[in-house]
């Protein structure tokens, strides 16, 4: 591998922390999307839990989500950011010893999250089950990688910062406050500690976490993504400079306050509630600013999409990010939360956001990003990209659109009652009835999964020095960025 | 919340609102289609397009809309908004709109004993779901029992199967205790006593040891269980003679039940249904378990 980079080094950027990130990128999408799968198939087949502790649903849930939201999605942000950054202000990382314990030091935290998960250590806060030893490290990490990214950015060559890096700064220190915030605990042992905060405080604080865990981990880390890759794959010029302002101030300023929108009709104070949903409903037109700028970018270049799929897992993503981000307002509005809350619509809203707009966002950066890393033209077969756009597709839509249907189910039978004043359905109906949903949700699922595993392939044939792409496709983009 | 609080969740709320505004009107400018900024970052430019009309009205109408409900419902610190609105009120209307709808039919119900509203199939109906939504996870969809968990459609009842008695069990629930007899009796006193407890159901016994175990039950068993061994729904003491037991019948079982004791739980419903639903739940239970037998 030395020799491997010692030969793909760039003269003047860092390219090898950024190609170790892009690769584990990969490698953690297969696992995550692989445990996603088997839990997915534990709701439909609940004698796949073994009965062992190690692999129930209760302890491989965390795994999951822990695994595709911070180490694939982690990787990707680590990865893009580092390129991202470089390119547009011209100029090296600051330190290539402190990018590189970035990369160590979060592949630690992924390790550690994948060990101690399974064993049952955990915080049981959602998304931030890690314990105390863990968050110390992930804090440490996170501080160093501000460090480089801000310390990059006041080297720049170049008189103001481009828009993708606004977004990747404030994902950066954003996640840092929440991180340290929510995860404030007392510990009693190494491997367990209780949170500083209790009761209702503590459920606030969590989805304070929670939700801007989506917001700037999710979603504005993935907007600095698309910022870049976007442009640059269309080879047009970006959509509306001061749309980008007033998306990105308000998109920050509004996401902040939307965490209450997971805790209507609970013991939070009513007026949290409120300001909750009213931000929730406001956050609407500012991500969708984003996605406007983004698919307007394409304007004058439609007809790129004929032939390179991986502007289309660009221009898809962004249609699913639209999607998303119309039906989370919705969804924080009381009365559709009423019935929406505690169904699997949440699920699919989740997935909706996780596969159709982060995984296939990354997978098309990705797939832009690593011929220049490895010093290649373009990948080794543009007809696995193809092949792999439709799969993530439609495995995305199989998934969604089955949770919606379980989810409104669920939640109109919950609610249905007789004549008589008594509830028609006892909850075991319910779930029932959610049987073929859970099935169809396992099949969209592991056609996604199979998708990652073509990339996967796609990507060690482009990385090995002895295999030549495979033969062109008349494609404008395949060169560029390199 | 003291009013310091309030002030900050208000002028943090101001802020907010009046800032995205602000930003959204400045940016608010025509000209400048298809001209780029001029700046130029590893080949990306930029256009300067204006805002699309389209986004830029539905941004001010959720900021219109957002001002209007905080104006309606509480949000700004302690004010409550102009409706009045709690959750509390909202869940309460619901309360009292269903048993103004309900009530009535169900008083009627409430007015006649258990046994008679038992042979309405309609009440029966209602009977049954009120069931499966909060007896069901222990006792069964077929009301059957498990291990544990009481069946309920058998003719033995351990503690009482008069509808007086199911509605005691139901309202207040119940607690039983079989205490553990592992260091008065020693490990041979608990091979005895189990071997005159299959004596009593004419199972296969060693009748020495059963006779030294009948000494035994003589001295300790029979204050619950009675003389011969029928039980005393008094205190929801099983009776032992009839091949019904609650936690196994084999002479392991049994002589684990002795050595460690038991301590069954039924939880108590009745701050949890309304005295019409348990009286409507005591006659499915009563109803199902008769029509069974």
């Amino acid at each position: 591998m030395t020799e491997l980079n010692a030969a793909l080094e760039h003269p003047v950027y860092n390219y090898k922390v950024v190609r170790q990130f892009a690769i584990m990128t990969v490698v953690w999408g297969v696992v995550g999307m692989l445990v996603g799968v088997l839990i997915a198939a534990q709701l439909a087949w609940p004698a796949l839990n073994f009965d062992l502790p190690w692999t129930t649903f209760s302890r491989l849930r965390p795994l999951h989500t822990n695994a595709v939201i911070f180490a694939f999605g982690g990787s990707a942000l680590f990865a893009t950011s580092y390129y991202v950054v470089q390119r547009t202000c011209q100029t090296r990382l600051i330190s290539d010893r402190l990018a590189t314990i970035t990369f160590w030091g979060w592949q630690l935290v992924i390790v550690a999250a994948a060990v101690t998960l399974p064993l049952g250590f955990t915080s049981s806060k959602e998304y931030a089950e890690l314990e105390w030893p863990i968050d110390i490290l992930i804090a440490i990490v996170w501080v160093l990688y501000a460090v480089v990214f801000f310390g990059t950015i006041a080297r720049r060559k170049t008189s103001h910062i481009y828009v993708a890096n606004w977004f990747f700064g404030a994902f950066i220190v954003t996640v840092a406050v929440l991180h340290i915030i929510n995860s404030a605990a007392l510990p009693v042992s190494l491997t367990k500690s209780y949170s500083v905060y209790s009761g209702t405080v503590d459920a606030m604080v969590q989805w304070w976490y929670g939700h801007n865990a989506v917001g700037f981990f999710l979603t504005a880390g993935f907007l600095g993504m698309m910022y870049y890759f976007v442009p640059k794959q269309a080879e047009r010029p970006v959509y509306s400079y001061r749309l980008s302002i007033v998306h990105f101030w308000a998109l920050v300023a509004v996401y902040i306050w939307a965490g209450p929108h997971h805790l209507h009709y609970t013991a939070l104070p009513d007026w949290a509630q409120s300001l909750g949903m009213v931000m929730s409903l406001i956050l609407l037109a500012p991500s969708w600013g984003g996605m406007i700028n983004g698919i307007m970018t394409l304007s004058g270049a439609w007809h790129k999409l004929r032939d390179d799929p991986i502007l289309r897992f660009m221009v898809v993503s962004l249609s699913f990010y639209g999607m998303s981000t119309f039906e989370g307002p919705m969804m924080s509005i009381k009365t559709v939360n009423s019935l929406s809350h505690y169904t699997d619509w949440t699920i699919g809203h989740v997935h909706s956001g996780a596969l159709g707009w982060v995984a296939m966002i990354s997978i098309g950066s990705l797939y832009h990003l690593i011929p220049p890393l490895f010093n290649r033209e373009r990948m080794y077969s543009t007809n696995l990209i193809n092949v792999h756009f439709w799969m993530s597709t439609i495995g995305t839509v199989l998934y969604i659109a089955s949770m919606w249907v379980n989810g409104i189910m669920q939640g109109l039978m919950w609610r249905a009652y007789n004549q008589d004043g008594t509830l028609t359905y006892a909850f075991v109906e319910s779930v029932a009835a959610s049987y073929p949903g859970y099935v169809v949700r396992v099949i969209g699922g592991a056609i996604f999964f199979a998708g990652m595993l073509i990339m996967a392939y796609n990507v060690y044939m482009t990385t090995r020095k002895d295999v030549p792409a495979q033969a062109p496709v008349p494609s404008a983009s395949a060169a560029s960025g390199a | 919340m003291t009013s310091f609080w309030s002030n900050w969740v208000i002028i943090l709320t101001v802020i907010t609102i009046v800032g995205i505004t602000w930003i959204l009107f400045a940016n608010r400018q025509r000209s400048g289609e298809e001209e780029t900024t001029g700046h130029e970052y590893d080949g990306i430019e930029e256009y300067d397009n204006p805002l699309p009309a389209w986004w830029f009205a539905m941004f001010v109408l959720t900021i219109v809309w957002g001002i209007g409900y905080l104006a309606m419902y509480p949000g700004m610190g302690n004010f409550q908004g102009l409706l009045g609105w709690t959750q509390e009120k909202q869940h309460a209307d619901e309360v009292a709109e269903a048993d103004a709808k309900y009530r009535a039919m169900r008083d009627r119900y409430l007015a006649l004993p258990v046994a008679e509203i038992a042979k309405d199939p309609k009440v029966m109906k209602m009977g049954m779901r009120i069931y499966g939504n909060n007896c069901s996870q222990c006792h069964g969809l077929d009301a059957g029992g498990a291990y544990g968990f009481p069946n309920l459609v058998d003719d033995d009842w351990l503690w009482g199967g008069s509808a007086d008695a199911i509605k005691h069990s139901i309202v207040m629930g119940r607690q039983a205790a079989m205490p553990a007899w592992k260091d008065i009796l020693g490990d041979d006193g608990i091979y005895e006593a189990t071997e005159y407890v299959l004596s009593l159901n004419n199972r296969s016994a060693d009748p020495e040891k059963a006779a030294r175990g009948e000494k035994h039950y003589q001295s300790y068993c029979i204050a619950c269980h009675g003389p011969e061994g029928k039980g005393n729904p008094a205190m929801g003491a099983p009776n032992l003679t009839n091949g019904i037991w609650l936690y196994g019948g084999t002479a392991e079982q049994i002589a684990l039940t002795l050595r460690n004791g038991r301590n069954g739980k039924m939880p108590a419903f009745g701050q949890t249904l309304s005295e019409d639903k348990i009286h409507i739940v005591t006659a499915y239970i009563y109803g199902s378990s008769r029509q069974a037998r």
